[in-house]
């Protein structure tokens, strides 16, 4: 049961995940789901929750962080068209995996916050955007949906009430750029997932060109305790400006991997030592990816650094998606990089020469390096290469693909010198 | 497949499909989840299967191919009977995926991309699954094993590699 004192809140997201058949709307009525929605659709009007979620200060948690309840604002009203709401579930950004669990175990608190933001927009037809490989969750989330449809939750007047809103499940197809939001549209209207060029931004013209409105799971979970217990009581969780809890995916070179839900503000060093059981071999770690592999790489010297969005900033980097991925000794860098590079040219949609380009040069050089087979001038154009794409496409996967290039370049210069080195005789 | 075939959706599909269209504003939006569909039912998606969902959802082949083309999941060649797709992003590299990839290679003797003589399996590398904490991750034929080691994989192909021959996927 989720806390009303703020200072106890130990799991929002995370609250139900681990009872026993949770997925099924029987249980997870008993344990609270659906509880507080009819007083949302009876007692709420929209204004009101668009306030309370305002006041939350809760802000997207599927990579750009930005404020959910101002984006909701964005949305125009009495347009003649109608408004859709799309849940991100796309789930690609490597190092990320929260949102699966939301999914495969609390099924009923997503449709739940999709309701009442769809009532919040006056939406009639939701779907979730579910990616492809996610075919379990994709099962389970459809059989919730049917449940809720025959409890009346879902469908034609809910509750008696006189607002009505379909919920469908669609499943991608195995591409990363989908998750970018308008990618995300446009896979949604059938199409290959390449991104629109914003303005106009999805609030005005989304799905079939009328107002829409992208959020990823994790926030739209966020929205029942929200409602529940006030914007303000969100508020006093967590760091201002970065409040709430945040689910964090650890992956990498830790003892226990896993997603952990924790007051923002908590430190990286907190979150690794003492929920992740530490570091496989070692006592600090050599690099930190912090928010998913499109963010640049922080080092021993900001292992104390807190979990939000300011801090992150800050020390260079950005909180992302907070999937935090970690590396001890052991790891090979220019390997990773490499990796890496080859997953920006392959999930690069193509539209933008500098892009298209870019992560294909990024690749190749990578591999000369990887090999011992690089030379001095390598260096010089991968670093080229990766400032100037950064910025100058149309969506950000670019920057994403420029990221480790240039923290490998920055960080650790020696560890490059010393591979090109190996041929030089 | 030297000459063309002639494919059809079951009534029931056909069905399921009516039904899945009324749930988007264009038709068209139903062309991916279709796509799955026929490729749960013919295996893979050869061109007269695309043509069939074109016929079916009344878009131009163009529109189709376009689709089939940009998404990895969807498979325009026959593959084996096992499709054993390694996950190799950061994740599951930092926790021996290439080990991992260069010992199934090795005892299937294939590389990458290839399928055994046999038709059984299929290996590829694939992009990060979303399911890092259980690195390395091995996707089977749409499900997830985590915590992937050689000899899980090992017994994995000795147990199907011999039980089944025509048994089921
Ligand atoms: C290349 C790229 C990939 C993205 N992938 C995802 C994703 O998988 N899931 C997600 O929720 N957001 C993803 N985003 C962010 C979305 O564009 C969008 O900001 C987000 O879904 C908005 O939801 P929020 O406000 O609730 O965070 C991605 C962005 C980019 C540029
Ligand atoms: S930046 Fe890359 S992925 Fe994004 S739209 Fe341009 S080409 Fe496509
Ligand atoms: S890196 Fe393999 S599942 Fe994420």
């Amino acid at each position: 049961m989720i806390s009303s004192d703020p200072k106890q809140v130990k799991a929002i997201c995370f609250d139900r995940v681990h009872l026993e058949g949770q997925t099924g709307l029987e249980v997870a009525r008993k344990n609270g789901a659906y509880k507080f929605l009819p007083t949302v659709l009876k007692d709420f009007d929209s204004e009101q929750i668009v306030d309370e979620v305002k006041k939350s200060g809760l802000r997207g948690r599927g990579g750009a962080g930005f404020p959910t309840g101002l984006k909701w604002s964005f949305v125009p009203r009495n347009t003649g068209k109608p408004t859709y709401l799309l849940c991100n579930a796309d789930e690609g950004e490597p190092g990320t995996f929260k949102d699966r669990d939301i999914m495969r175990y609390d099924p009923h608190l997503l449709i739940e916050g999709m309701i009442m933001a769809g009532f919040a927009l006056g939406v009639k037809d939701a779907y979730i955007y579910i990616r492809g490989e996610f075919l379990h969750e994709a099962n389970v989330m459809d059989a919730a949906i049917e449940e809720a449809y025959s409890a009346n939750l879902l469908g034609e007047s809910i509750l008696g009430t006189d607002f009505s809103m379909n919920l469908t499940v669609h499943r991608g197809a195995g591409a990363y750029i989908c998750g970018e939001e308008t990618a995300l549209i446009e896979s949604l209207e059938g199409r290959p997932g390449r991104p629109r060029f914003k303005p106009p931004f999805p609030a005005v013209e989304g799905f079939y060109r009328c107002p829409t409105v992208v959020n990823n799971v994790e926030t739209l979970a966020t929205v029942p305790a929200i409602l529940e217990f006030g914007g303000d009581w969100h508020a006093a969780i967590g760091v201002p400006n970065n409040t709430g809890l945040k689910i964090f995916s650890v992956s990498g070179h830790v003892n226990k991997p896993g997603n952990y839900e924790v007051p923002m503000g908590t430190s990286l060093k907190v979150l690794i030592e003492e929920y992740c059981g530490g570091l496989q071999h070692g006592t600090v770690p050599k690099v930190i990816i912090p928010g998913g592999s499109s963010t640049p790489w922080l080092t021993a010297e900001h292992y104390d650094t807190p979990l939000t969005y300011d801090a992150m900033m800050k020390a260079g980097s950005m909180l992302g998606s907070g999937a935090i991925i970690v590396m001890d000794e052991t790891a090979d860098l220019i390997a990773l990089t490499r990796r890496l590079a080859h997953f920006y040219a392959h999930e690069s949609c193509g539209q933008c020469t500098p892009c298209r380009e870019g992560t294909g040069w990024l690749e190749r050089i990578m591999n000369r390096v990887e090999a011992g087979q690089g030379c001095k001038k390598d260096v010089e154009v991968l670093n080229d290469a990766a400032v100037h794409m950064a910025g100058r496409t149309i969506c950000a996967l670019a920057d994403g693909a420029s990221a480790p290039i240039l923290s490998l370049l920055k960080h650790f210069p020696e560890v490059v010198e010393e591979r090109l080195m190996e041929n030089a005789e | 497949m030297s000459e063309v075939e002639q494919v059809r959706f079951t009534e029931q599909r056909l069905a399921e499909i009516d039904a899945l269209v009324k749930k988007y504003p264009a038709a068209r939006s139903a062309l991916l989840p279709v796509l799955h569909m026929a490729q749960e039912d013919f295996g893979y998606l050869p061109m007269h299967v695309q043509q069939l969902v074109a016929d079916t959802l009344d878009l131009r082949l163009m529109v189709v191919r376009e689709v089939v083309t940009f998404y990895t999941m969807f498979r325009e060649h026959e593959t084996g009977k096992y499709r054993l797709e390694v996950c190799t992003n950061a994740g599951c590299m930092l926790n021996g995926a290439d080990e991992l990839v260069r010992h199934i290679t090795k005892s299937l003797g294939i590389n990458v991309g290839e399928t055994t003589s046999d038709g059984m399996f299929t290996v590829t590398e694939v992009e990060c699954a979303g399911a890092c904490a259980g690195a390395p991750v091995v996707q089977i034929n749409n499900e997830y094993h985590e915590k992937v080691d050689a000899s899980y994989m090992d017994a994995f192909i000795t147990k199907v590699g011999s039980s089944s021959e025509g048994g089921q996927a």
